[in-house]
């Protein structure tokens, strides 16, 4: 029998740290990933999810701690880890005075690859991204998921180890969205390791492996989405709508009651069944409420807090 | 990695980067090669049939055989210093661009050494496409006229260095009008363009021969009439000397832009 011995990380850093004037953006960080997992990045804006993608590939020097990269020192071997790394940015950055096509095949000559080896795999991810028929159109004649998938085409020209994905899916249709978490799924398949940020908690849920929550540049919690959602917070959750200051009162009576929050007009109650609370808000008259199970937005919200950031 | 290895591998990305540019200025080279050669080739015939009537001859060469090495010059200067400041910006900012290629294995130093190579090819493009028309007006004097193409892409060299350091701390398209107004505009009129210089008063004479475009001038000037070239190797020293200060520390300026 072969012994597969178990992956050294892929990444991995030791307390490191990122101060943008004197704003500790990445505070200590220790980060291990092995090969071939998903893993996805969550937090607020401004929790150092982008700060720490961009130190991964030496886009950003880095102020403390250590970092390695496919086993090389960072920042030292940038330029020898893009090599193996594909970068998917938040904005995308096609070549708009090209083709399809030929954005594809002038972003493989930057990686040194030459005519014959880039017309195949022009071909490939054509295919790949669904794309075959814009082949030869303009940039600027692309709907956004096209657009998008153009861009995680190009990211995969060099054949990469390690896939970079900063918000992938920001400001597109379910369908697109959908397509894209597709091909994403197909890539892990390949073994390739994947590393996404995503303010989509639903997109964290159902592709990543595991899941990161950073907070004010430090880890909050890490583990597979379905471990988070189990261990960190209450199984279920009823939100009560407008309701009146009489009924909260009554429904925080609820024994199985674990944690209450209000956020604007909605109330909610965390908790194992609530079934009082339950049973009185059917015996009443207010009907604007939900019960559902806990989601990892709850577990996000209850991690990173309800303030907005901006 | 030896050092040769490593100076090729740098050429190498450079030049993909020229490569990229050099395709793109195909699909557009039309409306580009009217604005880098048409407008200076309207200068030096207006000009030089207009004012030379007046002027008569100008050491000892006809007014517009003695214009043409100033408007090649300057269409030299202005080729690579709209390259480096406009399309370089576009690229840096707005079309972000060259975060794209930073995401392969290319390094910032590799970037702004492909855009000033590709800024320098702009120059000999249009220095290429005024020189055949002033050959057939009669105004080169023999085929040593060709040495001005290597002179063009040595003031490229200079003057897109010059430009992509001014890029590297624009904040908008605005900000290169200083550049232009305060700099380009009063070097171009105090060179030895248009006049000699040698009618200045000495310290406006002083300040133009420190500036690299009268250096640039001095070289083709001899070239286009088969004069002889004084002091060759100070005014390439000059331009030389300019451009590589310029891109030495506008690779450090943007490197610090980007890489943040």
């Amino acid at each position: 029998m072969n012994v597969i011995s178990p992956p050294s990380p892929i990444v991995k850093s030791v307390k490191l740290s990122k101060l943008y004037n004197n704003h500790q953006v990445v505070n200590a960080l220790n980060l291990s990933i092995d090969a071939g997992c998903f893993c996805g990045i969550l937090g607020p804006n401004g929790a150092g999810k982008t700060t720490t993608l961009r130190m991964l590939v030496g886009h950003c020097p880095m102020d403390e701690g250590e970092l390695s990269v496919l086993g090389l020192a960072m920042p030292e071997n940038a330029s020898l880890v893009r090599e193996s790394v594909g970068i998917v940015p938040q904005m995308d950055n096609l070549d708009p005075d090209f083709t399809v096509k030929e954005n594809l095949f002038v972003y493989g000559r930057f990686y040194g690859m030459g005519s014959e080896e880039l017309k195949i795999r022009t071909k490939e991810l054509l295919e790949f991204a669904s794309l075959e028929e814009k082949a030869d159109c303009k940039i600027s004649e692309l709907s956004g998921g096209m657009k998008r998938r153009l861009t995680l085409a190009r990211a995969l020209i060099n054949k990469p180890k390690i896939l970079i994905l900063d918000e992938p899916t920001t400001g597109l249709d379910p369908q697109a969205r959908q397509a894209i978490w597709q091909k994403l799924r197909e890539l892990k398949k390949q073994g390739l390791t994947l590393i996404l940020t995503t303010h989509y908690m639903e997109e964290a849920e159902r592709l990543c492996d595991r899941v990161i929550v950073m907070d004010q540049g430090e880890v909050m919690a890490d583990s597979p989405p379905k471990e988070l959602i189990r261990d960190e917070i209450e199984s279920h959750v009823l939100e009560v709508h407008a309701a009146s200051e009489e009924l909260v009162a009554r429904l925080k009576q609820d024994k199985s009651l674990a944690r209450y929050e209000k956020s604007g007009d909605i109330h909610f109650f965390y908790g194992e069944k609530l079934n009082e609370a339950l049973d009185r808000l059917e015996q009443g008259k207010h009907d604007d409420f939900l019960f559902r199970p806990a989601n990892l937005e709850d577990v996000f919200i209850k991690l990173t807090g309800r303030d907005l950031r901006e | 990695m030896n050092k040769l290895a490593g100076t090729l591998l740098f050429l190498s990305r450079s030049t993909s980067i020229w490569s990229r540019n050099i395709r793109v200025w195909g699909k557009l080279a039309g409306p580009s090669l009217m604005g880098n050669f048409a407008d200076p080739l309207m200068y030096l015939i207006v000009l030089g049939y207009g004012l030379g009537r007046f002027v008569g001859e100008v050491e000892g060469m006809t007014y517009m055989a003695f214009l043409a090495s100033g408007v090649i010059c300057t269409s030299a200067v202005n080729s690579a210093s709209f390259e480096g400041m406009y399309s370089a910006y576009t690229r840096m900012e707005v079309q972000q661009t060259w975060l794209g290629m930073l995401a392969t294995p290319i390094g910032v130093a590799e970037v702004v050494f492909g855009e000033i190579l590709w800024a320098a090819t702009k120059s000999v493009i249009s220095v290429g496409a005024i020189l055949i028309v002033a050959a057939l007006l009669g105004l080169v004097e023999n085929i040593g006229a060709l040495m001005i193409l290597p002179v063009a892409f040595l003031t490229g060299l200079c003057f897109s260095s010059l430009a992509l350091l001014v890029t590297s701390s624009a904040k908008s398209y605005d900000f290169f009008l200083y550049y232009t107004t305060l700099f380009i505009t009063p070097m171009v009129l105090l060179s030895g363009v248009f006049f000699p210089i040698d009618t200045l008063p000495s310290l406006v004479q002083w300040v133009a021969k420190v500036l690299p475009l009268y250096h640039a001038i001095s070289l083709v000037r001899p070239l286009m009439t088969g004069g002889e070239i004084t002091s060759i190797f100070m005014h390439v020293f000059i331009l030389i000397a300019f451009g590589s200060v310029a891109a030495f520390i506008a690779t450090y300026k943007i490197k610090k832009r980007l890489i943040k």
